[in-house]
């Protein structure tokens, strides 16, 4: 009795582990030629396609929130000529990545599971590994690499989109000055911002991408089997994203000394 | 001129519930062999097994002197390509048409110009007499098609070895009828070694050369048709005859009463043992033996009528 309550406890440590070693094999698939140039480039065209309007359309109300949020705390403190540079650190560093991370994870990552795990039940996945290919270097590799350059673009999408969506909501409907929030770009904001952004953006893609194709390539159980895989994955990503980003963060702000003046 | 399968001492499985244990057998290269076995018993597994997709427990798969079991995953899929394997569904990729289908095994292995694949994949789907469907995508044809297509996409690489995964299942008698024939042309012409699980009594008694069976989670005999079809082991004798007297009960195993009420009834007569279908040139195929030598061989009288050329298929019972 003692051993099962043991193995219960252990399952979830072994599942992690497993999905530790996906990760390696597809490390290790990463180098394996012949490289899969086409399936990379049909992935990536699929994962921008789902994701990129629906990314845009998140953004917009993001960078509004912030505005609305900041800008009147900030007209209290009397310091109007620094809301660009709120508007912007705080779009730039977090939400971007934020609101990057969610459209991977929901949109794309999901795509993944749902395509891996229908090509699993059906046995095409078996049927490819009798023929003598690993679906991992011939599919999983394209994926993850597609998942990650996509990732990078949308981050700088929901920044660009993002201000302009503050800067749109604190000019037009909170009477702020065009000059004052576009000179304070700077302020607080630097260069490393946009640097660390980017790098959480390909450090997401390739998680979502990684728990995804774990997910999918592991389906069992017939249609059913496929639908939980897509849940459980869309699930797994967002809990690791969401811990990820906040590591991230911390190291970051210990790594870059935070503007002054 | 085929590859002999070696398994030793296998056994498999899932958690803490065995699904077989202790197979041992060698399928003989360039035969036609058949493993059969009550739904459940892990047929579909032991075929897993032997193309290395599941790991056995214990024991060990030789081909060509390496260890499925054991090998490296380079090895493994350097083996595999002396496979070709017909999966239940044909399991065709669903995102391509019929003729990249057939042909993906050639451009992923092979340095050839897509002129000498379209030949390779145009006789191939010739073979399976597929030829004018090649444009269509697995989705848009009936499973029968598929199965066939499935075929072709397993022969394209000029396989050492053939297995086939219930290749009658969810097909009606007739296109069963043309494919066992299929199986035996094929056989007399690439000479390969085929394996072919299923639990279609009337395929299982016709086509193949030797025959297994699996119950009760081991191997309850492996060895050359008529040996089996002329046996008197109860278990062999009623699924080999579609029969409900005997050991095998609808859950598996039958309880102490049932076999107890069942005691003093008689077995019925084993059926004649029918003709081996020939290949449809008329050519005996090289590893075809004459009808009835296993029998004379071996001093075993086979049941009244057997070997009759036109006798019906029928299975007795």
């Amino acid at each position: 009795m003692s051993s099962l309550t043991a193995s219960r406890v252990l399952a979830p440590v072994g599942t992690a582990g497993k999905l530790f070693a996906f990760g390696l094999d597809v490390g290790r698939g990463l180098f394996r030629r012949p490289f899969q140039l086409r399936e990379f480039l049909q992935q990536a065209w699929f994962i921008a396609s789902v994701t990129i309007i629906p990314t845009a359309l998140v953004a917009i109300p993001f960078g509004a929130v912030i505005a609305l949020q900041v800008g009147g705390l900030i007209k209290q403190f009397g310091a109007q000529s620094f809301t660009g540079s709120a508007a912007v650190l705080a779009v730039v560093r977090e939400a971007g990545p934020i609101a990057t991370s969610l459209l991977i994870a929901g949109a794309g990552g999901s795509a993944i599971a749902a395509d891996l795990g229908a090509r699993k039940i059906r046995e095409e996945l078996d049927a490819m590994m009798v023929l003598g290919i690993d679906p991992i270097q011939r599919l999983v590799v394209p994926r993850v690499l597609a998942c990650m350059l996509v990732a990078v673009f949308l981050n700088g999408l929901v920044s660009v989109v993002g201000v302009a969506g503050g800067y749109v909501f604190n000019v037009v409907l909170q009477d702020g000055t065009p000059g004052a929030y576009i000179s304070s770009f700077t302020a607080l904001a630097q260069l490393p911002d946009l640097w660390q952004g980017m790098v959480k953006a390909l450090v997401f893609g390739l998680i979502a991408a990684i728990v995804a194709s774990y997910k999918g390539m592991n389906a069992a159980g017939g249609p059913k089997g496929v639908g939980d895989a897509v849940n459980e994955s869309v699930v797994i990503t967002f809990m690791l994203l969401f811990l990820v980003n906040f590591v991230m963060s911390a190291i970051y702000l210990q790594l870059v000394p935070p503007k002054t003046g | 001129m085929g590859v002999e399968i070696q398994i030793d001492n296998l056994s498999k499985s899932f958690g803490k519930q065995l699904i077989w244990g202790n197979v041992t057998l060698t399928v003989p290269a360039g035969e036609v062999s058949v493993m059969l076995g009550p739904s459940g018993t892990g047929k579909s597994v032991l075929l897993k097994t032997l193309i290395g997709l599941l790991k056995p427990d214990e024991g060990s798969v030789v081909i060509e002197g390496t260890d499925i079991a054991t090998c490296s995953e380079k090895d493994l899929y350097e083996i595999r390509k002396l496979f070709g394997v017909l999966f239940q569904d044909g399991a065709m990729f669903g995102s391509m048409n019929l003729y990249d289908n057939v042909a993906f095994p050639l451009r992923e292995h092979t340095k050839k110009s897509e002129s000498e694949i379209r030949d390779i994949v145009m006789e191939k789907m010739d073979l399976v007499g597929l030829l004018g469907a090649e444009d269509k995508l697995p989705g848009e044809i009936s499973g029968g098609m598929r199965k066939r297509a499935g075929l072709a996409r397993a022969l394209v690489l000029d396989p050492e070895i053939v297995l086939f995964d219930e290749p009658d299942s969810g097909l009606d008698p007739v296109r069963t009828a043309f494919l066992n024939q299929l199986i035996v042309d094929l056989n007399a012409q690439i000479d390969a070694t085929f394996l072919i699980v299923t639990h279609d009594i009337n395929t299982a008694r016709t086509v193949p050369d030797n025959i297994g069976l699996l119950y009760h989670k081991h191997l309850a005999m492996f060895g050359p048709r008529e040996m089996l079809l002329s046996s008197e082991e109860p278990v062999v004798r009623q699924f080999l005859n579609a029969q409900r007297v005997g050991p095998i009960g609808m859950s598996e195993e039958k309880d102490a009463d049932e076999l107890e009420a069942e005691k003093d009834q008689e077995m019925p007569p084993l059926p004649p043992i029918p003709m081996q279908l020939e290949p449809s040139n008329g050519i005996p195929r090289r590893s075809q033996r004459p009808a009835g030598e296993w029998c004379r061989e071996h001093g075993v009288t086979p049941p009244p009528g057997s070997f009759d050329g036109n006798m019906s298929m029928a299975t007795g019972g």
